[in-house]
């Protein structure tokens, strides 16, 4: 788009309009280049003060809920004229509350058209948050008089939730690389850290200068694929390096110019997240930079990655949190030393380094992460069955002279998984998913036999293809036994292979377990319900591999 | 004294007439409201349609015993009063309307308000009991006026071209491909279609509609050829390798479903266009109302809650019935109308 059409679509078309063209692009297309492109566009032309909130929102610095979403569905209701559970109903089959409330009031006549931006709305948001309710009611009810069906879906979700338009912080770091005249990692930089979208210009964000050289850049990472074969055909075992594959984010720690950064394998800058690792800017070399794992661990051990995933989300961090479940670096790898490029040596020598400059201090916010010692494949074998114990997915395999590739290679370095637990189970509920899953019935409960009686133990989402979820969502349409809201029971006929990678005791579930990442495995056809496994055959699997 | 029409396993039945409407199990005698699969089965001994419905149907199940009449003629079965009316769902759809006793019962079949130009308009007829569809009866369902969305269509269409990519509009071979066809015919000279759309569009043709004719992809149709163009393919081809002939291309689905995001995200297209050949929210109940119907049925759709509705507002008394019409997805590519359609297309 050229400078000329810019101008003058900015004069025609709100920032607000802008910003709900910009989201209706970015989740209706499915490939990354056509959301860049978007994006591109997007902040080629829309208002500078707009741009600063844009990237606020989408990097998770949004305004706090201004109005809950109680009040703005009874708002709702009222201007409308319907029944609550009529608006239950329609909720469940559109799959998102914003979007329900915009259908819901796409009649609602536009009487009043304010062409504002968006900086306007989320200024607005900040102001009305300590206003009693009427005032809140006034500004809700008069705004969604003032707006299209697009502009209502966004102003609805800028108030009540995330946009999940599938754009990572780098999507649109790429994207403001391409606008502004600065590299990546210095725009990822910049994004990062504490700054607020209402104290700080486009300008002073993004503005050029100098005075940041590009030196947080990390290293592409090298993946691994799992392996296809028998280990023994790897030939001798003392050619190769084992070590544990840990369930945590692949990440690269990183300290120049006295200044510390932590990236993760998507390439998202994540130093803040993790005070933790304050501490390793004193502690590190300068001119470093470290390829490992960033896990939460108790006294060296590792903890589960969903006591991860509790972390990452939060924005601020409890004092509980950093003690039940501090975060740690295990170190796998030396990618820099001392401001050099260290990727061409091979691994023993890296390796080597590595052990020296992690024990000549002593930090509990970063360990190396352990070589296995091992003499035969078969030893290996053996100590790979263990891993569950460690909390651990696995085995990872690494040529002792393997030098540091880019990307996903095969050859030198291998993963060996563990196997998933495995039981066969009928499905026995369905509840139609969100997203773009929305009136699918892509959620279902599953039951294994208990004598006659049939015990609901685990929900699963994932593991099938589109096409096997629109077969099943047929037969739910068709098979449904009864409706409780939007659950539906089925006729338990269907039979899954349920895949898992844990299990617990849980005194939440009617069959006292809990399984950790359950999924569907398989679609077995093949089988009828008598044949699924049974409640004891559970108990028996909590008793082996239970902790 | 019994219903004038009782759901049986079989479907609708009339007692009184010894004839059963859209039945989806094969009996001696069908009415025929509309020539949708899920509506018009195969198997039975005589079909009662529409003049208009009578050729799909011949394409559809082959040749049968059809007996055909015209909207507002008055037929006599067993004594039972039968006529046909406009339902404005697809062409030859209608409403079948039966009296007998001093009572009018009608089945609305699948219907739309808005007059498309092609499949009738729509006509409320006054009845006691009125049953209804309710595949769109939830108040998110509200449509744009159509020209609204063939503006939006052809706009979509200009800007692909700019782009250098082909249109591939999904739309349904029956019903919604004519109805999108006379909304674009102005866009493009040539409009290219699927086997199915064109075997479709011809059996209108051959039947003495004034459609424009379409171009039919075949394995020989040159790449070159289709650079750019519109293409018009039913749900079943979506996904499928045929549509690599086209590449680059943007696809845009036509259906009412296509009103929530999820279900245009979920099937991975570029556009959605909630075009619907069903009544919206709000038409179902000025339809309701204008019937002046005291009972009214809910069929295949969101029943429970637009008879619950019906019967809190005091609109009717109401109640939902179960049918194998349509179920929530007529619009959607179940299984086995993906069947359907590549059966067709062999």
């Amino acid at each position: 788009m050229n400078n000329h059409v810019a101008i003058e679509k900015s004069n025609e078309i709100s920032g607000l309009q802008m910003f709900a063209e910009l989201v209706t692009e970015l989740s209706s297309s499915t490939k990354t280049n056509d959301k860049l492109q978007s994006l591109v566009d997007y902040f080629a032309t829309a208002p500078d003060a707009d741009k600063v909130w844009v990237i606020a929102i989408f990097s998770g610095r949004r305004p706090r809920r201004a109005v809950n979403s109680r009040l703005m569905r009874e708002w709702c209701l009222e201007i409308i004229g319907i029944p609550d559970w009529l608006f239950t109903e329609c909720h469940s089959t559109v799959g998102d509350f914003s979007e329900t409330l915009a259908l819901l009031l796409s009649e609602v006549e536009v009487i009043n058209r304010q062409n504002e931006n968006l900086c306007f709305y989320l200024e607005k948001f900040i102001q009305i948050e300590k206003e009693n309710e009427s005032v809140k009611k006034k500004f809700i009810v008069e705004s969604w008089q003032q707006m299209n069906s697009k502009e209502k879906f966004v102003f609805n979700k800028l108030i009540t939730g995330s946009f999940r338009v599938g754009v990572s912080q780098k999507t649109i770091v790429n994207a403001l690389a391409k606008t502004v005249d600065l590299s990546s990692s210095v725009i990822a930089h910049r994004i990062s850290g504490n700054w607020d979208p209402t104290t700080t210009s486009f300008h002073e964000l993004l503005g050029e200068s100098t005075s940041l050289a590009d030196f947080s850049k990390p290293y592409p990472f090298y993946l691994a694929y799992a392996i296809d074969d028998v280990v023994e055909n790897l030939g001798e075992p003392d050619l190769w390096q084992a070590e544990w594959k840990w369930d945590g984010i692949r990440g690269q720690m990183i300290k120049r110019n006295k200044e510390l950064f932590v990236w993760s394998r998507g390439e998202e800058l994540m130093t803040e997240k993790f005070p933790e690792y304050f501490i390793l800017k004193d502690l590190l070399p300068d001119g470093i930079v470290l390829d490992g794992e960033i896990i939460p661990a108790l006294d060296g051990k590792p903890l589960p990655f969903a006591v991860l995933q509790r972390r990452i989300g939060r924005k601020n961090i409890s004092k509980k949190q950093l003690q039940e479940a501090p975060i740690c670096f295990f170190a796998y790898d030396l990618l820099e030393y001392n401001y050099e490029d260290w990727r061409e040596k091979p691994l023993t020598e890296r390796r080597q380094k590595l052990e020296e400059i992690i024990s000549s201090f002593q930090n509990k916010s970063i360990q190396i992460s352990e070589k296995i010692n091992f003499n035969s494949w078969d030893e290996l074998a053996a100590l790979r069955k263990t891993s569950r114990d460690k909390n651990s997915e696995g085995i990872m395999l690494k040529r002792k002279h393997s030098v540091y590739k880019t990307g996903r290679k095969r050859g030198d370095w291998w993963k060996w998984k563990i196997d998933p637990l495995t039981i066969d189970c009928v499905m026995v509920y369905a509840a139609k998913g969100s997203g773009r899953r929305s009136n699918l019935y892509t959620d279902y409960t599953f039951a294994v036999k208990d004598g006659e009686e049939l015990i609901t133990f685990t929900k699963a989402y994932s593991g099938l293809t589109d096409k096997e979820f629109a077969q099943i969502d047929y037969f739910v349409k068709r098979n449904s036994i009864e409706k409780f809201g939007p659950v539906r029971t089925v006729k338990p006929e269907l039979v899954f292979e349920i895949a898992f990678e844990g299990i617990a005791a849980s005194n939440r579930h009617k069959s006292g377990v809990a399984l950790r990442f359950p999924r569907m495995n398989r679609w077995r056809k093949d089988k009828t319900v008598d044949e699924i496994n049974t409640l004891d055959d559970l108990k028996q699997m909590l008793k082996l591999y239970g902790k | 004294m019994a219903n004038l029409i009782s759901f049986t396993d079989k479907g609708l039945f009339c007692e009184a007439g010894n004839f059963y409407i859209d039945p989806w199990q094969p009996v001696e005698r069908a009415l025929i409201t509309h020539a949708h699969s899920d509506h018009a089965k195969y198997g039975n001994r005589f079909y009662l349609c529409h003049k208009f419905a009578k050729p799909i149907l011949q394409l559809r199940l082959g040749h049968n015993h059809y007996q055909t009449v015209e909207w507002n003629e008055t037929i006599f079965m067993n004594g039972v009063k039968v006529s046909f009316h406009p339902a404005g769902h697809i062409i030859g759809s209608s409403q079948i309307r039966l009296e007998y006793q001093n009572e009018v019962w009608v089945v609305s079949g699948d219907y739309k308000r808005e007059d498309d130009g092609i499949s009738g308009k729509f006509e409320p007829v006054k009845c006691n009991v009125f049953i209804t569809e309710s595949t769109f009866g939830l108040p998110i369902f509200q449509w744009k006026p159509q020209q609204e969305i063939y503006s939006d269509i052809i706009n979509w269409i200009t800007k692909n071209k700019e782009n250098g990519k082909a249109s591939i509009l999904i739309a349904y071979s029956l019903g919604k491909s004519q109805r999108v066809l006379q909304a674009i015919k102005e866009t493009t000279q040539t409009i290219f279609a699927h086997g199915a759309i064109y075997n479709m569009q011809q059996t209108f043709i051959d039947a003495g509609w004034k459609l424009n004719p379409v171009v039919r992809i075949t394995p020989e149709t040159p790449k070159e050829l289709l650079k750019e163009t519109v293409v018009i393919a039913p749900p079943g081809a979506e996904g499928t390798s045929w549509m690599k002939k086209f590449y680059p291309y943007s696809i845009g689905v036509c259906s009412g479903w296509m009103q929530v995001r999820g279900n245009a995200r979920r099937r991975n297209v570029d556009a959605g266009f909630a075009l619907s050949d069903h009544a919206d929210w709000n038409s179902l109940i000025t339809t309701v109302k204008e019937t002046g119907a005291e009972k009214v049925f809910v069929t295949h759709g969101f029943q429970a809650a637009f008879s619950r509705y019906l019967n809190e507002k005091n609109v009717a008394i109401s109640a939902e019935v179960k049918t194998q019409f349509g179920d929530e997805d007529e619009e959607t590519n179940s299984p086995l109308e993906i069947k359907n359609e590549e059966a067709e297309n062999v």
